[in-house]
């Protein structure tokens, strides 16, 4: 039926466009500059060159590449810890309990969530140099763990997921507010504990912009600030580099090390991906 | 105690107070980095280095710097780009998938679709950077017949919009048509079937059934895409990084506020930008709300 051969072709179409520059990079990585230009494209170039590559990726100011990595976790990882401790309670009261305010909380939590946070760099950049914390990690850890989009999905998941009867149950059996809290919303609330914690973790982990703009000095940069920053020193994209110049084969292993982090949690998350948040993605 | 639950009073019981020790710490968070630096900004955008009001005296600079309307043209091109392609590929892939008999090809389908999402930020861009130079690049004959031989050719400033709108597009479109996806699942069954049975074609039945029930999905996704996409920043910043000359670093309006702020040492007239893409986005978000019911869950 040509109708489906052309549904077919266009879906194949698509997955050359979305795989095939995943698979050049990781190819390139293992090829000298050389045969990243005279190769074919997508041939393997030898372990013995992606060694050569890494030292070479490595030696450029001592290490920088691991220091930047190390960085980019040590931020992701705190502000991931402050955005669950934060996020989690906060959702789980607007869902769960009345107060005053809540309703106005709310809202705010929407309009918030649905500002894009890129405009507030400069204010925040004020704000932060006012209190003097520039150049510090706080002056991006903070900012990240301000999650309200991980506010607005525990709420949901606590409004559809969780019935009020059974915590209603468990204040009948004596339970503190802070006890029902922990012994009975907190065990249920797994999956949306893991969806809130990769959202906020990848957010955080490919922002660039906050950080570029915060953390001036190379020895604080995460690693995505710091792969803009190998960018300048490549010469066949800058002309202007002299001697220290980076290759273009140790850009893209630097490119393929920046995202190996997203990669590994986003295979361990995609279990709540699709049964979280895209509950209706798989076919019954 | 017992009869307190009336009124003003119930904002003493355990349970209130519970509520509003749980969003404490959030309400903090809310306040410093998302009302305070908003305040902060509107008020730099109203004063002068000296701290007096000044009225629309920051906008009005800003607007006659000669990038602006620069910016403001080529940010506009690329969002018309972005969008229009993010929904027409987005919803025609997400149905195709849909009609997919196999079922183990369509996950396998959306998982490959997905795969880019994981190298946003500068990374992708990176990526995008070897794609486009046709002296690495595994697609350089493509680039070749399209008449670009050189990587100053392709990224010449003519191509920006269409080459981000690509960038964005090759990192955001998978988890979108996996969102569609979902949707396009939860339309029960039996209206489906009725439109097969009344010998709906399968363009008619995408045009009248399904994409009417995808409505709020898509403009959802336009939503996010245009908020995001008045926000372009990373892409062009690393592309003027890499091609000294060809592209410049006041190509989109962020890039304006961090030229501003950091090069002319002109703090308020970056926060009058930054204000006006605030404005901007918020007033299309909060249109959003008000007319498609999405968050009516509460």
């Amino acid at each position: 039926m040509p109708s489906r051969l052309l549904a077919g072709s266009v879906l194949a179409v698509f997955v050359v466009f979305f795989v095939l520059p995943v698979l050049w990079l990781v190819l390139a990585a293992t090829k000298t500059d050389q045969q990243l230009v005279h190769d074919h494209p997508l041939s393997f170039g030898s372990w013995h060159t992606l060694k050569a590559n890494w030292d070479a990726l490595t030696a450029f100011q001592d290490n920088a590449i691991l220091l930047w990595l190390g960085n980019s976790a040590l931020y992701a990882a705190i502000s991931l810890v402050i955005t669950l401790c934060v996020a989690v309670p906060a959702g789980y009261a607007l869902a769960m309990t009345e107060f005053r305010g809540r309703r106005t909380l709310l809202v705010s939590t929407l309009v918030v969530m649905l500002m894009p946070n890129a405009t507030l760099v400069v204010p925040l950049f004020l704000e932060i140099n006012a209190v003097g914390l520039i150049g510090t990690m706080w002056s991006i850890i903070l900012p990240y763990a301000f999650y309200p989009f991980g506010v607005y999905l525990t709420y949901i998941y606590f409004t559809t997921a969780v019935p009020k009867d059974l915590l209603a149950a468990a204040r009948m059996d004596g339970c503190s507010e802070f006890g029902v809290f922990r012994l009975v919303a907190l065990p249920l609330a797994t999956p949306v504990i893991a969806l809130v914690g990769f959202f906020s973790f990848v957010a955080n982990w490919t922002n660039y912009f906050l950080p570029y703009v915060m953390l001036p000095e190379s020895d604080q940069m995460p690693v995505q600030v710091g792969v803009g920053n190998l960018l300048s020193n490549v010469p066949s994209f800058n002309p202007t580099v002299g001697e220290l110049a980076i290759e273009r084969p140790q850009l893209a292993l630097a490119t393929l090390v920046a995202i190996t982090p997203v990669l590994v949690v986003f295979l361990f998350a995609q279990r709540f991906l699709v049964s979280g948040m895209l509950a209706g993605a798989t076919k019954e | 105690m017992a009869g307190s639950g009336r009124g003003r009073r119930r904002g003493a019981s355990p349970q209130s107070r519970a509520g509003m020790a749980f969003v404490a710490a959030y309400v903090l968070l809310l306040i410093a980095f998302g009302i305070l630096p908003t305040g902060y900004a509107v008020y730099f955008a109203f004063t002068d280095a000296g701290g007096t009001f000044t009225g629309f005296t920051n906008f009005i600079t800003t607007a006659q710097d000669f990038r602006f309307v620069d910016a403001v043209g080529h940010v506009t091109l690329y969002l018309v780009f972005w969008l229009v392609s993010l929904v027409l590929f987005v919803v025609g892939l997400a149905l195709l998938l849909h009609r997919l008999a196999s079922r183990t090809a369509g996950q396998a389908l959306r998982f490959l679709y997905y795969i880019p999402g994981a190298l946003a930020g500068a990374a992708s861009v990176l990526v995008w950077l070897f794609m486009l130079d046709p002296t690495v690049s595994p697609v350089s004959s493509l680039l070749g017949l399209l008449g670009f031989d050189t990587f100053g050719e392709v990224i010449a400033p003519g191509n920006l919009a269409l080459l981000f709108t690509v960038i964005a597009f090759w990192t955001g479109a998978g988890g979108w048509i996996v969102v569609m996806y979902g949707a396009l699942n939860n339309i029960p069954k039996d209206v489906m079937e009725a439109a097969h049975i009344d010998g709906a074609s399968a363009w008619q039945t995408a045009w009248h059934i399904q994409i009417p029930m995808l409505r709020k999905w898509i403009v959802y996704m336009v939503i996010l895409a245009f908020a995001g996409g008045a926000q372009l920043f990373v892409e062009p910043q690393l592309l003027s990084l890499a091609s000294v000359g060809v592209a410049g670093r006041d190509y989109s309006l962020n890039q304006l506020t961090y030229d501003f702020a950091f090069q002319m040492n002109n703090i308020n007239g970056a926060a009058a930008v930054s204000v006006e893409l605030l404005v901007v986005s918020v007033s299309a978000a909060a249109l959003f709300v008000a007319r498609s019911g999405f968050f009516d869950a509460d």
